[in-house]
């Protein structure tokens, strides 16, 4: 958890301090250095217009976590309210809102990610909002359970007693005990949101071009495989430390959390 | 037995009928209708186009009556005509690209069972020692890595620096004149960064909920009791317990398959494999709707059958869900 943390955090310094940190301008196209290898005044060499690979790398950190972060929060968002909903009240209600979960479940989530985009515009706030809207139903499911095990607890009766309204039990009174659960939810749903979306930018059907992310200079990597090893290592290793640490510490607040790992 | 199929069978019929609603949903997603998108989008577009789309979706009618007349086309089998160049059906354009694309995902789905289970139980039976850890490791970059990136550093790798692996498509160009053992050695030696792509990611999960699977069914009462009648460590662990962590597999397996067909977009895209998800990304590239929304469909009722399987498999294994 805590080199989980420590991963979080100095990828948050490094796309607040983009500006500041790349040592080129990200868009600064230099036709007569192009596909140059890795040396002392390009660390990790140019691509196929000459732009330096480690600022385009930094300010690509920002566009990673930007989509993480709304991604995710779209997802526990509308996950967090049906699965209250479904849970806290249950019968017909719960049983709507799941069969509208079973039924997403059986599409695969790239697919649908995929068919949308086809016929929306690939930009990068519908790249967020798509990856939000398919992928909130693990969030459903887990606050629903979380919300059947808590709603006949005795502090919900008693809130119930001293006449409180649906609304201010379920976000009041049982929500904030479920927040555990939707936090690890949270976590390893960021590090999913930067996989999508690196994966959907490789295709090049993501954050476009000139904007940089991971993922499109993955692209230009695969297009220039047999000359420029560089363009395809470094962003690639990138999403992969950036997962790993949220990965990291999701786990570690979900273990810190479980009662029954704790000797 | 017949009568938990036939009631599992009956369970589908909610769920086709919401796919299509939810299919029929991301259709009319785009601002204004399908057409104007088709005509603003594309410079190309026609207007013999935009009336081919017309008549595929009956746009100008009310929208009740879109949906049942796109149910009626569907339920025969006909997903409409591509708007690519070649105007073929779009049902004979995904069925010959299909095999190949089930063909690439059961053998990753056999590699992944072949190597997670053994991986889980052993780290499970040998919690804590180095085997374990190091099988923890491999578990969690399996969970962050990037599959495409991995591809490409693979393809670097083995197929331009060492030169072992060819790196696209599933036959070499002098294919028709290799010897039939060949052609085989051929095709294999194209499927192996492929199958190894397809198949990483489900490994690490698989593996992982094995482990905790095994941990779980060691500490039951019942392996005490094997234990206590003085049976072997061996047969406790690979007679007793091994079954009835084996169990849950199957419904893991079942909720792996959406996971493995979406990912084939990916690698078939990388590898240039000529399957559905390689139709797929083309027919998103192109705006191709007609192709999109069938490969959505198609891919959601292939999801569905994997999740019936499971089911039937699990029922078969285990009496006590038929019976309840």
């Amino acid at each position: 958890m805590v080199a989980g943390s420590g991963l979080v955090l100095l990828l948050l310094i490094i796309s607040l301090l983009a500006p500041w940190l790349a040592p080129f301008d990200p868009g600064k196209i230099d036709l007569t250095n192009v596909l140059a290898s890795p040396s002392m005044n390009h660390w990790f060499g140019t691509d196929q217009l000459g732009r330096d690979v480690l600022s385009r790398m930094i300010w690509g950190a920002r566009i990673s976590l930007k989509v993480g972060f709304v991604a995710t929060g779209v997802a526990i968002i509308i996950g967090t309210i049906l699965g209250a909903v479904a849970g806290y009240y249950g019968g017909w209600i719960d049983s709507v809102i799941m069969r509208f979960v079973d039924i997403m479940l059986c599409f695969p989530t790239f697919f649908l990610i995929l068919a949308v985009i086809a016929f929306l515009e690939p930009s990068i706030w519908n790249i967020m909002i798509i990856i939000g809207l398919t992928g909130w139903m693990g969030v459903t499911r887990l606050v629903r359970a979380d919300f059947i095990s808590l709603r006949e607890r005795d502090f919900v009766q008693a809130a119930r007693a001293i006449g409180a309204g649906d609304l201010r039990i379920i976000f009041l009174h049982i929500l904030p005990n479920a927040m555990a659960s939707i936090l690890v939810a949270a976590t390893l749903g960021i590090a999913g949101a930067i996989l999508t979306e690196s994966a959907l930018s490789f295709l090049g059907i993501g954050v476009q071009p000139p904007t940089p992310s991971w993922g499109n200079i993955l692209t230009a990597g695969k297009d220039n495989i047999d000359i420029a090893w560089w363009l395809s290592l470094y962003p690639g290793l990138a999403i992969l430390i950036t997962v790993v640490g949220y990965n990291l510490l999701g786990e570690g607040i979900r273990d810190s959390l479980d009662p029954r790992l704790k000797k | 037995m017949l009568k938990y199929i036939g009631k599992r069978i009956l369970f589908m019929i909610p769920l086709l009928l919401g796919i299509t609603i939810i299919c029929f949903f991301v259709m009319h997603l785009a601002p204004g209708s399908p057409t104007d998108l088709q005509t603003q989008m594309n410079p190309k577009a026609s207007a013999q186009m935009k009336e081919r789309l017309q008549t595929l979706y009956e746009l100008d009618k009310p929208i009740h009556v879109q949906y049942w007349s796109w149910l009626k086309k569907i339920s025969h089998g006909n997903l409409g005509i591509s708007f690519s160049s070649d105007h073929r059906p779009v049902t004979d354009k995904i069925m010959e690209r299909l095999p190949i694309t089930i063909i690439i995902n059961l053998l990753s789905l056999f590699i992944i069972i072949a190597i997670a289970i053994p991986l889980g139980v052993l780290s499970a039976v040998h919690q804590d020692s180095l085997f374990d850890k190091i099988a923890g490791v491999f578990v969690f970059i399996g969970f962050a890595i990037p599959t495409f990136w991995l591809a490409l550093l693979l393809m670097i790798f083995f197929g331009i620096n060492l030169g072992w692996l060819p790196i696209s498509g599933l036959r070499s160009l002098n294919y028709e004149y290799l010897t039939p053992w060949a052609q085989i050695v051929d095709l294999a030696k194209h499927l192996i960064l492929p199958l190894f792509i397809s198949s990483f990611g489900g490994l690490a999960g698989l593996s992982r909920y094995m482990r905790a699977n095994m941990l779980e069914v060691i500490k039951q009462d019942y392996i005490m009791t094997a234990r206590a009648k003085g049976l072997s460590e061996r047969d406790v662990i690979y007679k007793h317990a091994l079954r009835n962590a084996l169990l849950p597999i199957i419904t893991i397996l079942g909720l792996s398959i959406p996971g493995l067909i979406g990912g084939s977009v990916i690698f078939e895209t990388i590898f240039a494999i000529p399957g559905m998800g390689q139709l797929f990304y083309m027919a998103v590239m192109a705006r191709d709707y007609p192709t999109v929304m069938g490969i959505l469909l198609i891919g959601a009722i292939l999801t569905l059958i994997g999740n019936l399987i499971a089911d039937v498999s699990y029922a078969l294994a285990d009496p006590r869900i038929r019976i309840s």
